[in-house]
C-alpha cells in the first residue's frame, strides 16, 4: 500500500498537570490512508474530539509523533513554525454544523480559503466553483448563507474544508442532526470525494446510520485505539 | 483578498447604519457646541470691530463696562482729545435692555454714540446714518427692526433709519445705535415718580429749601436729575500711532483705566467667555466619552455576534491580524459615516440656533482626529475579544 497520508504513532494527550490531570489520549496509534474514510467511534468521553482537535493542530499533543505524507509534523513538539498554514493548507474542516460565515456568500465561504493561501480572487473563486459543482451546489453558488437549505449548507461546508485539497478532511460528527437518508447522502459524497480528491478523511460519529458504511474503523476506549474493519456495506 | 469588514458591514447595513446615524448626531451636537463657542468668542470680536475704537478708557480700577459697572463723566475725553497718537474720541453708554416692539420684547444692546465720533455704526446694509440727535435709531437687523418702524426703549420711542448686519453684543444681543443724550436718559435718568419723591423729599429739607433763598432747591433738584455720565470713552488712534502707546499715556497722565482694542478682547474672551469655555469643554469631554462607549459597545456586540465565525475563521487558517484589521475597519467606518453625518447636521441645523455657531474647518479636522483615535480605542475591546477566541471552539466538544 501507498504511504499513509498521516500517522499517528503512540500519541499522547494530557489537560492539565499533577494529581488533576487527565489522559484523555494514552498513546494512539493510526494510519489513513489517501483516498479512503475511516470512521473513528467510541463512547462519550473516549477522547474522539481530543484526537480530533490533535490531527488538526488545533492543540498540542503531549506526546508522540504526528506524521503528515512524509513530513513529520509532531515528535514529542511541534516541528512545524506555522500551524496556521498547516490548518489551512493541508487540512479540512467539517463540523457538526456547517459554521459557514454569514456575511459570505457560497462562492466567497469556499474560495476565502485559497484567497487566504494566497491565490488571486479569480482563481479562488474558478476553484471554489469547481468544488461546489463537485458537490452539486454550482447553481447556488451566488445565494446567500441565510438563503441555503440545511443540506445546502452542509455541502458548501463540504466544498470549503476541500477548496484547498487538502490531503486530511477531518469531520466531525457530519451527520448528527441529518435524518438516514440525507446523512447517507453526506458519506457518499465524502466517499466519492476522498476518491476523486486522494483525500484521507476520518469521521468522528456516533451516528449508528453510517458506522456501516466504513470499511475500516478505529475504535476509541480509554484513551486508545483499536483498529477493525468495518462492514463496507455499499452505498448504491 | 476579500474584504471581511465591507463584507460584514454590507450584510447588517441596517444596524451598521443606525448606529452611525446616532454616532453622527452626537457628533453633530459635538461639533455645534464648538461651534457655539467659536461664535461667542467670533462674536465679541465682531463687537469690538463694530465700535471702530482702538483704545478703550474706562472708568479707573475696572475693566470696562463688559465685565463691571464703569462710570465715566461725559467730559474725560476733552483731556483725551489732546494726547498724542489720538485721531478721534467719542463718548459711548452701553445698555443692554428690553425693547418693546409691537406686541413683544426684544433683548438688545443699546449703544449711545455721537455722529462722526468713535462708536458710530459703520457699515448699514439698509436706510441712512441717525442724522436728528433725537429719537433716532440704527438697529441690527437681526433684531427684526424694519426700516421706518417705531420701537420702545424706556420712556421713548425711536423710529429705525438704518440696519446692521452682524453686530451684537459680546453676549450675543442685537445692537441698536441711539443718539448719546437719548441713551444718557435712558441708562441714568430715574424715572418720574423718583423724581417727585426726591423733589419732596428735598422740599421737606429744611436745609436746602431755606426760607428766602428760593435757588438752592431748584440747582440740587437740578443736579439731581441731570445725567453726564458715559460708560466708556472711544479712541481711534492717528495712522501709524501705537494703540499701546496711547493707552499707555492715558494710563499715566489721566485717572483712568486704559485698555487696547486687543486687551478688550482678551477681556471678552478671558474672562466674560471663559467660563462658558469651560462648560463647552466638559460638554465636549463628556460627549466624547460617550461616544467612545457607544461605537466600543456596538463593536463589542457586532463581535460577540461573530465569535463563533471568528472561531471558525482562525481554524480555517485566517491570520489574527485579517481579524483585527476587520474589527478595526468597521470601527473606523463608524467613524467616518458618523463624522459625516454629524458635519452635515450640524451645517444644517446650525443657523436655527439664536447665537452665531460658527463651525470651523480646524475644529472639524480635530473633531475628526478624536473620532478616528476614538473608534481605534473602541475597537480594542472588540480586538481583545476577538483575538482571545480559541480556534478549537470552532470543533466543540
Ligand atoms: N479542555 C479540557 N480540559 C480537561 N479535560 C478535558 C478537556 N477536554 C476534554 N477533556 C477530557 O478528556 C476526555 C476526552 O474528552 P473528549 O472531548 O475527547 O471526548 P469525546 O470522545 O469527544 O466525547 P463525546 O462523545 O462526549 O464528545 C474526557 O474525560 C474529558 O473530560
Ligand atoms: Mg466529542
Amino acid at each position: 500500500m501507498a504511504e499513509p497520508a498521516i500517522r499517528l504513532e503512540r500519541l499522547v494527550k494530557r489537560y492539565g498537570e499533577g494529581p488533576a490531570a487527565v489522559e484523555a489520549l494514552k498513546g494512539v496509534d493510526m494510519a489513513v490512508y489517501p483516498g479512503e474514510v475511516v470512521g473513528l467511534i467510541g463512547p462519550s468521553g473516549s477522547g474522539k474530539t481530543t484526537l480530533l482537535k490533535c490531527l488538526g493542530a488545533v492543540i498540542e499533543p503531549t506526546a508522540g509523533r504526528m506524521v503528515l505524507g512524509s513530513e513529520t509534523i509532531f515528535d514529542d513538539g511541534w516541528k512545524v513554525r506555522d500551524l496556521r498554514a498547516l490548518r489551512r493548507d493541508r487540512i479540512g474542516f467539517i463540523f457538526q454544523a456547517p459554521y459557514l460565515i454569514p456575511f459570505l456568500d457560497a462562492t466567497d465561504n469556499v474560495a476565502l480559503l485559497p484567497m487566504l493561501a494566497g491565490r488571486s480572487d479569480g482563481e479562488a473563486r474558478a476553484r471554489a466553483l469547481e468544488v461546489l459543482g463537485a458537490l452539486d451546489v454550482a447553481h447556488r453558488a451566488a445565494a446567500r448563507i441565510a438563503e441555503l437549505s440545511g443540506g445546502e449548507q452542509q455541502r458548501v461546508s463540504i466544498a470549503r474544508a476541500l477548496a484547498n485539497k487538502p490531503p486530511i478532511v477531518l469531520a466531525d460528527e457530519p451527520t448528527a442532526p441529518l435524518d438516514s437518508e440525507r446523512a447517507l447522502t453526506v458519506v457518499r459524497i465524502l466517499n466519492r470525494l476522498a476518491t476523486e480528491y486522494h483525500a484521507a478523511i476520518i469521521v468522528v460519529t456516533h451516528d449508528e446510520k453510517i458506522i456501516p458504511t466504513f470499511r475500516r474503523i478505529y475504535r476509541i476506549r480509554d484513551g486508545r485505539t483499536v483498529e477493525e474493519p468495518g462492514e463496507g456495506r455499499p452505498l448504491d | 483578498m476579500i474584504n471581511l469588514a465591507v463584507r460584514d458591514v454590507a450584510h447588517g447595513i441596517g444596524r451598521y447604519v443606525a448606529t452611525a446615524v446616532g454616532l453622527g448626531l452626537l457628533i453633530g451636537v459635538t461639533l455645534t457646541m464648538g461651534g457655539v463657542y467659536r461664535g461667542m468668542s467670533d462674536d465679541a470680536r465682531a463687537f469690538l470691530r463694530a465700535t471702530g475704537a482702538d483704545v478703550w478708557v474706562v472708568q479707573q480700577h475696572t475693566l470696562g463696562p463688559f465685565a463691571e459697572a464703569s462710570t465715566l463723566h461725559d467730559d474725560a475725553w476733552r483731556s483725551i482729545r489732546g494726547l498724542p497718537g489720538v485721531a478721534a474720541v467719542g463718548n459711548a453708554t452701553f445698555l443692554t435692555t428690553q425693547v418693546r416692539y409691537g406686541e413683544r420684547w426684544v433683548r438688545v444692546m443699546v449703544l449711545g454714540f455721537e455722529p462722526g465720533r468713535p462708536g458710530e455704526p459703520g457699515y448699514l446694509v439698509d436706510g441712512r446714518p441717525v442724522t436728528r440727535s433725537h429719537y433716532e435709531a440704527v438697529a441690527d437687523v437681526q433684531t427684526g427692526f424694519r426700516l421706518g418702524e417705531r420701537v420702545r426703549i424706556r420712556r421713548n420711542e425711536y423710529t429705525v433709519v438704518g440696519l446692521t448686519r452682524r453686530m451684537v453684543s459680546q453676549a450675543g444681543d442685537p445692537m441698536m445705535f441711539i443718539p448719546l443724550r437719548d441713551a444718557q436718559e435712558a441708562q441714568f435718568l430715574k424715572d418720574n415718580e423718583a423724581i417727585v419723591n426726591d423733589r419732596a423729599r428735598l422740599a421737606a429739607n429744611p436745609r436746602v429749601n431755606r426760607p428766602g433763598v428760593p435757588g438752592v432747591l431748584e440747582a440740587v433738584g437740578e443736579l439731581q436729575t441731570s445725567n453726564r455720565s458715559v460708560n466708556a470713552v472711544l479712541v481711534r488712534v492717528a495712522p501709524g500711532a501705537d494703540p499701546a502707546e496711547v493707552a499707555a499715556n492715558i494710563k499715566r497722565w489721566k485717572r483712568l483705566q486704559a485698555f487696547t482694542s486687543t486687551e478688550m478682547e482678551e477681556i471678552l474672551v478671558g474672562t466674560l467667555i471663559e467660563r462658558s469655555a469651560r462648560q463647552i469643554g466638559l460638554f465636549l469631554a463628556i460627549l466624547a466619552l460617550v461616544s467612545v462607549a457607544i461605537v466600543a459597545f456596538i463593536i463589542y456586540t457586532m463581535t460577540l455576534g461573530k465569535l463563533k465565525e471568528i472561531a471558525v475563521l482562525k481554524l480555517i487558517g485566517t491570520r489574527n491580524r485579517t481579524i483585527a484589521a476587520m474589527i478595526l475597519q468597521e470601527a473606523l467606518g463608524l467613524g467616518v459615516i458618523g463624522f459625516l453625518i454629524g458635519r452635515i447636521s450640524a451645517t444644517l441645523w446650525g443657523p436655527l440656533f439664536p447665537r452665531h455657531v460658527l463651525l470651523l474647518v480646524e475644529d472639524s479636522a480635530r473633531g475628526f482626529g478624536v473620532t478616528m483615535v476614538a473608534c481605534v480605542l473602541a475597537s480594542l475591546v472588540g480586538i481583545r475579544m476577538a483575538l482571545r477566541v480559541d480556534p478549537a471552539e470552532a470543533i466543540g466538544g
